[in-house]
């Protein structure tokens, strides 16, 4: 139907302003949501691998009540052989076993709750972003006897720093009293003040004699390279589980379920936000191709007086919206893309959100990167309810007489 | 001049209805988009809302005052310098009657199963209610009945976390100022339920005077919360109370304190203009396409009335109306189905299958939207005024049509 194009074509500029500004309302759609869909798809995906960085993991290997239970003596027996098979079959290295339980720890002059974990020290600087948070002293080390590493703010509420004594107290895994002292090897500042002032980190063999774990431990933590290999890997270590004993594999949806959460709640606020545009969108199309549809209805009078079919009328007006559309497609996803991909690298900020971004383990500046699905997923939408809203004027014309049509005003 | 403008906007008025279609579908397309300001920005509007009284009310009130170390050490060792006395009296002198004095101090809760860190709070049940969730969130058993209470009342996630029940005992462990350890028992009189698992899990309460007997800290206190009218300004409060206080006390407003929610108030302001300007934006496209359309067909009629006498300011005033009124009728209808659409929603949106979601937001589980007139005002203002701009420039090309070219114009 070349002829039908380019009639099509020439009817979309027999009105260049008309047709400009209606360009313009489908790019800067366009444009808008090439933009906020590469900002949220990369905020996503930052927002997991941060939070499940900092001590979650991507997969654990838990006794079967300890996610809602959190007690001492709900182990994953010989933590250690199991965490290496895993490492064997999986061809994972990032695999490693943890201990934690709830200690009274003491300095010269304060004491404060807090939750104590074992760990195995050259394991966790590849899984884990605690190590490469510790600003003052150092991580952990294999020779590490009685080290002890804190978080920024329980060192300052303790009033202690690197070299400084502590003792803590808790239960062991017996029920019996659990007590040892320890050097301040390193002190980490995370910004996250659950963290700061929450956490303290053992060697795992440490925390193994203190508590009495007897070679078990409460996790086995598993990070992977790419999310979405996550399935893939749960299957692989849930048939390493030893039968008959009482363990579970946990993806890091059951073990932070908040974080999906909150993404879906975003989602959701965003869906709205886009629909509104593209409802709007539609309406400035819908204006258009109805006038000009309207205006016409003499031509089109003699057209199917001529013999045109009106199916063949309506393919045209069907094509102008088309071309329109796919003008503006082209001009939004460029346009977009360069917009986008400007802020990818200068950075894109606004005031207030360092405060903000902090509290979901995002950085105060991000640098939204185009992808495929960024890039078009937006205005093919639009697209398509471009070529909707011209639908019912295209249609219409079945509706009309040719000889009144002709002595329209 | 009214008779000029009489004139004026009855042909604007007039000129609209001409091409019901046409204004139809424009108004439809000013309605939806007005709809959708201010809905969406009712509903962001309410839940930060709901988020900063949370945050307010659990627990530093709107200004807070305690010694200038304590939030690097808050200790016992950073009570406030004035006796709990002699702060009621100086407070109520300065005609400040909405505060609590609290002990503040980091404890260890231990039942016969489990212990946990947690913050200790002794509070007078009668002066705190005004300030804070506790109260309100009462779920099981009773409130704190007095400062002498030796009851204590948890949150229900603690409960759980320890694996006790409700008139079961516990143990509470702190420091005192020699640095020894000071404990006591107490019964679980009272169980709270925020939807907030962070504030369950962390803050217990108590009776002021069993609190400061067991810590042998005589009549001190950790800090005193104050309670404004208005947590948007609260400026004045902070000097009121700033002055009241010795040099080595810190009086802080609630967005120092908590600058998540500081920055999130002044973010929401953000983001509702900029949410306005875009839908105005994304409208405008098609409310000045119609606009141009109407002159284009109206371009011989126009050239008539300019040979006839009519002032260019006229054509141009007459245009400027009819966007006027295309857009005051697309406000009305669009604020008052916004209000429909909103009252329906008052008792909340539930949308507890994404709590845990809203937890790390801060927010609770159940959306309340909030109409404000603030809001509304702000997105009829920014309508019109955007409008009246946007439709300048075609009005002001047909003002200046020559009258014997326009009305030979043939296409």
């Amino acid at each position: 139907m070349p002829l039908g194009i380019t009639l099509a074509w020439r009817n979309l500029w027999r009105h260049p302003r008309r047709t400009w500004l209606t360009l313009g309302a489908i790019a800067f759609s366009n444009v808008l949501l090439v933009f906020m869909i590469s900002l949220q798809v990369g905020m996503y995906g930052l927002m997991i691998e941060n939070s499940l960085k900092a001590l979650t993991g991507h997969i654990q290997v838990q006794a079967r009540n300890f996610i809602d239970d959190r007690k001492m003596r709900q182990v994953v027996p010989d933590a250690r052989g199991l965490a290496e098979r895993i490492r064997g079959e999986t061809g994972l290295a990032t695999v490693t076993p943890r201990t934690e339980a709830f200690a009274l720890v003491s300095s010269a002059e304060r004491s404060y709750g807090v939750q104590l974990l074992g760990v195995v020290p050259e394991n966790e600087p590849a899984i884990s972003s605690l190590p490469g948070l510790v600003d003052e002293g150092r991580w952990l080390e294999a020779g590490d006897g009685a080290g002890i590493v804190i978080g920024s703010v329980l060192a300052r509420n303790l009033r202690v720093s690197t070299g400084d004594e502590l003792t803590f107290i808790g239960s062991a895994r017996d029920g019996s009293f659990a007590a040892a002292v320890a050097e301040v090897v390193g002190i980490f500042d995370s910004g996250i003040t659950e963290l700061d002032r929450g956490i303290a980190a053992i060697p795992l063999d440490f925390f193994d004699e203190t508590f009495a774990m007897r070679g078990a431990a409460h996790r086995i933590v598993v990070t992977v390279p790419e999310l979405d290999t996550v399935p893939g890997y749960m299957d692989d270590v849930q048939a390493l589980l030893p039968p008959g004993e009482e363990l579970v594999v946990h993806d890091w949806n059951a073990l932070q379920p908040g974080l999906r959460q909150a993404i879906q709640a975003d989602i959701g606020s965003a869906f709205f936000m886009y629909a509104v545009l593209v409802v709007l969108v539609a309406f400035s199309v819908l204006n258009t191709q109805l006038m000009s549809v309207l205006e016409r209805t003499r031509e089109f009078g003699i057209n199917l007086a001529l013999g045109i079919s009106p199916g063949r009328l309506g393919r045209i007006v069907m094509l102008e919206a088309g071309i329109m559309g796919l003008l503006g497609l082209g001009a939004g996803a460029l346009l977009g893309g360069l917009l986008t991909a400007w802020l990818g690298v200068r950075g894109f900020t606004y005031p207030g959100m360092e405060e903000l971004a902090a509290s979901f383990n995002l950085p105060g500046r991000m640098y939204p990167q185009v992808t495929l699905l960024s890039l078009f997923s937006g205005p093919l939408v639009v697209f398509l309810f471009t070529l909707l809203a011209s639908a019912w004027p295209a249609l219409r014309l079945h509706l009309l007489e040719p000889v009144e049509a002709m002595r329209a005003a | 001049m009214t008779g000029f403008l009489a004139i004026v906007t009855r042909l604007a008025w007039r000129n609209l209805w001409r091409n019901h279609r046409r204004t139809l579908i424009t108004l439809c397309a000013v309605t939806v988009g007005v709809w959708a300001m201010i809905f969406m920005t009712a509903l962001m509007r309410g839940m930060v809302n709901d988020m900063i009284r949370d945050g307010i009310e659990s627990l530093p009130g709107h200004v807070q005052a305690h010694h200038e170390d304590f939030r690097f050490d808050p200790s016992v060792a950073s009570l406030l310098p004035l006796t709990d006395a002699e702060i009621e009296a100086r407070l109520v002198e300065a005609g400040i009657d909405r505060f609590s004095n609290r002990v503040n101090v980091p404890a260890v809760v231990s039942s016969e199963r489990a212990s946990r860190g947690v913050t200790l709070y002794g509070i007078d049940p009668a002066r705190d209610r005004q300030l804070s969730f506790l109260a309100g969130a009462l779920a099981d058993g009773r409130g704190l009945e007095g400062e002498d209470d030796d009851g204590i009342v948890v949150g229900r996630k603690l409960l759980e976390t320890l694996d006790t029940d409700l008139g079961k005992r516990i143990v509470v462990m702190s420091q005192d100022p020699e640095n020894d350890i000071a404990d006591r028992g107490f019964r679980i009189v009272g169980v709270f339920d925020t939807g907030l698992e962070a504030h369950e899990e962390s803050m217990v309460f108590a009776g002021k005077r069993t609190v400061q007997g067991m810590l042998g800290i005589d009549d001190r206190v950790s800090e005193v919360a104050v309670l404004g009218d208005d947590f948007r300004n609260v400026t004045p409060l902070v000097e009121r109370v700033r002055t009241l206080f010795p040099e080595n006390v810190e009086v802080l407003p609630w967005q120092e304190l908590d600058p998540y929610i500081g920055a999130m108030l002044g973010v929401m302001d953000g983001f509702v203009l900029v949410w306005i300007v875009v839908i105005f934006l994304a409208m405008s496209f098609g409310l000045v396409n119609t606009l141009v359309m109407a002159v284009f067909e109206r371009v011989r009629e126009i050239g008539l009335m300019l040979a006839l006498g009519m002032r260019p300011a006229g054509i141009l005033w007459q245009l400027v109306i009819e966007s006027l009124i295309l857009l005051a009728i697309g406000l009305g209808l669009g604020t008052g189905l916004a209000w429909l659409t909103i009252q329906p929603l008052e008792d909340g949106i539930d949308i507890s299958a994404l709590a845990a979601g809203m937890e790390m937001f801060g927010a609770s589980p159940v959306l309340y939207p909030e109409l404000t007139p603030g809001d509304v005002l702000l997105a009829n203002v920014v309508v019109l005024l955007l409008g009246f701009l946007a439709s300048l420039s075609p009005a002001i090309r047909a003002s200046r049509y020559q009258p014997v070219e326009a009305i030979t114009r043939i296409d």
